[in-house]
């Protein structure tokens, strides 16, 4: 099964840089259509107006953390089954623990390679088609 | 400082530079510094806590990071603009978490603050010990940079 690459996909990050470069790296792999939040309430407050097909957020941020944002997005009726890509420099067991028993779809630790993001969201995509 | 400290950092600084930028930097021989001037011309510093405490900085020439950056943006970066300010954040963290995840294999649970980013010829790095800190220098085809880093365990060593 070919994963749609019109996915409105929308990262989360503080540092516009990464958010340059996350938009890059999905580029390369087919995914265009991409929508940008600084921080998780910013990020919230988008998923809320707007139709969203997946998240890729950074876990350390300012206001509202990665995390933060991940339990919100799951305890919302409209917004608890949008596919979470955690991507984040916090390697620690505890982080990951943490991530999956908040329910992040999947786990990326910064540095990361387009190759390695690209396989992440075809593997969330594929599972909830399955 | 205990040793042990040094080839996290060091093997971090290597993974994050050739993984998002594909800049293989060389290390040299890690010394001790007495001052507080920053060898390079701007520095991210992040802040440690936790079985270890202490922070870490990334001092970079001008000339490395804008290599470095113009890598992971794919486009050409002539001068230290906002782009490169927050990118040397963003490495910083990045390096941070690669060192972490090592030193946790050698027990040591620490966890990092946000880092901040500081710019100018002669700029000064405040360590959250105070000092000394070790330096160990990398070269890079653009020119030198170096991690600055003052850990300490929580015996104080």
């Amino acid at each position: 099964m070919d994963v749609n690459k019109n996915l409105k996909i929308l990262i989360v990050d503080d540092f516009a840089t990464m958010r340059k470069v996350i938009r890059n790296l999905l580029k390369q792999g087919g995914f265009e259509n991409v929508a940008e939040a600084e921080d998780g309430a910013a990020a919230f407050k988008l998923l809320k107006s707007q139709p969203v097909d997946f998240v890729i957020s950074d876990w350390n941020m300012p206001n509202m953390s990665g995390l933060e944002l991940l339990k919100a997005v799951r305890a919302d009726e409209e917004l608890k089954e949008l596919p979470f890509l955690m991507v984040t420099a916090e390697a620690l067991k505890d982080n990951v623990v943490a991530a999956v028993k908040a329910g992040v779809s999947n786990y990326i630790v910064k540095p990361f390679t387009a190759e390695v993001l690209n396989e992440k969201i075809e593997k969330i995509v594929k599972n909830l088609a399955a | 400082m205990d040793v042990r400290f040094i080839n996290p950092f060091l093997n971090g600084t290597v993974h994050v530079l050739k993984t998002m930028a594909f800049v293989e930097p060389n290390a040299g021989k890690p010394f001790l510094k007495k001052d507080s001037i920053a060898r390079g011309d701007i520095s991210g510093i992040i802040g440690l806590t936790g079985s270890a405490r202490g922070s870490l900085a990334l001092s970079f020439s001008e000339g490395s990071i804008l290599k470095i950056v113009s890598n992971m943006l794919g486009e050409d970066i002539k001068s230290l603009n906002g782009d490169i300010k927050d990118a040397v954040g963003e490495i910083t963290n990045m390096v941070s978490g690669a060192a972490r995840k090592e030193l946790e294999t050698l027990g040591f649970n620490i966890t990092a603050a946000i880092p901040t980013v500081v710019a100018g010829k002669d700029h000064s790095i405040s360590h959250v010990l105070g000092g000394p800190s070790i330096i160990i220098p990398f070269e890079t085809a653009n020119g030198p940079f170096v991690v600055d880093i003052c850990i300490g365990n929580l015996e104080g060593k």
